[in-house]
């Protein structure tokens, strides 16, 4: 795969939820999830809580280690064949919490400067970077460069977020739920800086988000996860247009509709997403879908190509292809 | 406050020129010179972001604000109880007799050790004086009511041991076991996931027409809003900027900031394309600006926004939008006619 920019492949991470030996308990938090992300491209990840979605993100920067699977840089595989050092350099994270992710005790310019230093960039010459990056983002560094986190709103904290990753010039940047967080004003005004950055210095996106609008909106590709698997994953356009697996629909259709005209009259799905720690045999989403029929519940579907870049992992679409 | 009235009836709740101040140096202006009303069996919807006040606007109907840090003025009735004068027990049968609310985590709302059961039992005997089992009766009757399955075995339930969405039914269960007449909603559908919250907002409204309530929902998101409202109020810096039905709010959005919202909500964005967004961020409640507290964030500002009273276009019918650009195109265009 040497058009691909990023990579998982197969990627498995349980977690230990407690218990010994036999009654031991596992979160299967992602299950043989693969994907690839062509350079430039912006990837939308959707779905509920405990999906699977930030493990996933985790994974793909090395911030946690799969149990089995990897992720290519390029085609090399990051750990034995691209130093994790290097490999940061291309690869960087901005997370929902911005208070969180930043350093209480350093000033704005010195937590934008702080990853160049430690990869050996002069300390003036840092700064002048970390000025630079802050005043693209949208903050006068003369005024809040020397501010700590405190001193800042949740926008201007996320906007320094972005700087940061920026600083060292990658090539990819996973969101995870990076303007979630914000009131919807300011959120706006996020992704419009997300969407100018990404024009002027080519940047790939993994966009992580609960919101589907604003998936919509920023992503080329979409990907939506259920209980640590991948459901579906599409070109933007036609997974919204046409779905292909049930469990997409019902997401589309949980949407409220902002048409008072037209307000969403029945639920698509009746009660809350089951505990991945012991998720359902056979599709996962059989427990919870209205059109489950005979080997939803034992056979594990394996993912059908559906149309260009298009596939689904629901038994539905093999009885279209035999029908077909 | 010039508000021409639509309601013939009596309304449910009244509030005039309400004002919440919190202590501090200098003071928190959270709700300023609020008005409104609410007919019975109407759902009034409280858009705004935190910090706007809407919380704040709400809890002042039920008096859960701290009393020692907080001046109230204005006047607030509901159900014709003067409501700011409640004292003791008359304010306790205020709270979940007549008006009870529920909020965004049910995991924090409910007591984690008493059951589901024991919880809605309490409630029912302190306001109902019934006896021990009929309460209980009383509980199950309302798990049925929220649609919680095998609710004769949830009864004996704790907190931790339901779903999110579970829980959130008990809360709403435990709210309406008085058959209050006015449900205070402080975003109970926002920590949900997406395939639950349109199970509980369909739940709500269907509640509400069942039980004829009167209902004040707040919540951030327009799009839950437009799901169960009648009405709608626009809410920023602490005070109502733009009120009108539904439709009309949506369709015809006339304050700046409400357009901006609909504009952030991606309302009717070409994917792909720059956003429409509001620059800066709301003013810090205890240095409000003289006049408009939008108009440094607005486009349209000008002199005048900065000088109060400001003007108030008014659509009729309990349509209105406090903005001097919204007031003078509204004239400009009557002039025309004329």
């Amino acid at each position: 795969m040497s058009t691909s920019i990023l990579s998982a492949h197969n990627l498995v991470k349980h977690f230990n939820a407690g218990g010994f030996g036999a009654a031991r308990k596992v979160v299967r938090a992602v299950d043989d999830v693969s994907f690839e992300l062509a350079p430039g491209e912006t990837l939308g990840v959707v779905g509920e809580s405990g999906c699977g979605k930030s493990t996933t993100a985790r994974l793909l920067v090395q911030l946690l280690t799969p149990d089995s699977g990897s992720v290519r840089y390029e085609g090399k595989v990051v750990g034995p064949e691209l130093p994790l050092k290097a490999f940061r350099s291309k690869v960087q994270m901005v997370f929902q919490d911005s208070f969180a992710s930043l350093n209480p005790r350093m000033t704005m310019i010195d937590a934008v400067a702080f990853g160049p230093t430690v990869h050996g960039m002069s300390q003036a010459d840092a700064t002048r970077k970390a000025q630079d990056l802050l005043d693209r983002v949208g903050l006068d560094p003369s005024r809040f460069g020397g501010r700590y986190a405190h001193e800042l709103s949740g926008g201007q904290r996320q906007r320094v977020n972005i700087a940061r990753a920026l600083a060292f010039d990658p090539q990819v940047i996973v969101l995870d739920e990076a303007v979630s967080a914000l009131d919807k004003s300011v959120e706006a005004q996020v992704l419009n800086l997300l969407m100018d950055l990404r024009r002027e210095r080519g940047l790939t996106y993994v966009f992580i988000s609960h919101d589907l609008n604003v998936v919509r909106h920023i992503s080329d590709r979409v990907m939506v996860m259920y209980l640590g698997e991948v459901a579906e994953i599409g070109p933007a356009e036609s997974l919204y247009s046409a779905p292909r697996h049930p469990y997409t629909e019902a997401l589309l259709a949980a949407m409220p509709s902002l048409d008072p005209d037209r307000r969403t009259m029945e639920a698509p799905l009746a009660g809350d997403p089951p505990n991945p720690i012991d998720p359902p045999p056979g599709c996962r989403f059989h427990t919870r879908c209205a059109r489950a029929f005979g080997p939803c519940s034992a056979q594990v579907p394996t993912a059908f190509t559906v149309g260009k870049n298009h596939v689904a992992a629901c038994h539905l679409n093999s009885v279209k292809e035999q029908v077909a | 406050m010039t508000q021409d009235t639509v309601h013939s009836v009596t309304p449910l709740v009244r509030v005039e020129d309400l004002s919440v101040r919190f202590a501090g140096t200098p003071p928190v202006h959270a709700v300023n010179n609020v008005s409104f009303e609410l007919a019975p069996g109407e759902v009034l919807g409280i858009l705004g972001e935190s910090g706007s006040g809407k919380s704040v606007t709400l809890k002042t109907l039920l008096r859960l604000l701290p009393e020692r840090k907080t001046t109230i003025t204005g006047k607030v009735e509901v159900d014709g109880q003067d409501v700011l004068a409640l004292e003791g027990r008359a304010l306790a049968d205020h709270r979940g007799g007549v008006a009870s609310m529920i909020f965004q985590d049910p995991a924090l709302a409910l007591d984690p050790v008493y059951t589901i059961g024991q919880q809605i039992a309490e409630t029912v005997i302190r306001h109902e004086g019934v006896s021990k089992s009929d309460a209980m009766a009383r509980a199950l009757e309302m798990l049925d009511v929220v649609r919680i399955p095998s609710a004769k075995r949830r009864l004996d339930n704790y907190p931790h041991e339901m779903s999110g969405g579970m829980r959130q039914r008990a809360m709403i269960a435990l709210a309406l076991a008085c058959r209050p007449k006015l449900l205070l909603a402080d975003e109970p559908t926002t920590a949900l996931d997406a395939t639950v919250q349109i199970q509980i907002l369909l739940l709500l409204r269907d509640l509400q027409k069942e039980l004829g309530m009167g209902v004040i929902f707040v919540t951030h998101d327009i799009g839950v809003a437009v799901e169960v409202s009648d009405r709608l109020a626009v809410m920023y810096a602490g005070s109502f900027v733009e009120t009108g039905s539904v439709k009309d709010v949506i369709r015809d959005a006339r304050h700046p900031y409400s357009k901006g919202l609909l504009a952030a909500n991606l309302v009717g964005a070409v994917p792909g394309t720059r956003l429409d967004a509001v620059p800066g961020a709301p003013p810090a409640l205890n240095a409000l600006p003289e006049g408009c507290s939008f108009a440094p964030r607005c486009a349209h500002a000008e002199t005048a926004c900065g000088i109060s009273p400001l003007p108030l276009w008014s659509g009729g019918g309990g349509r209105w939008a406090r903005c001097v650009h919204a007031s003078r195109s509204a004239a400009s265009a009557a002039g025309a006619n004329t």
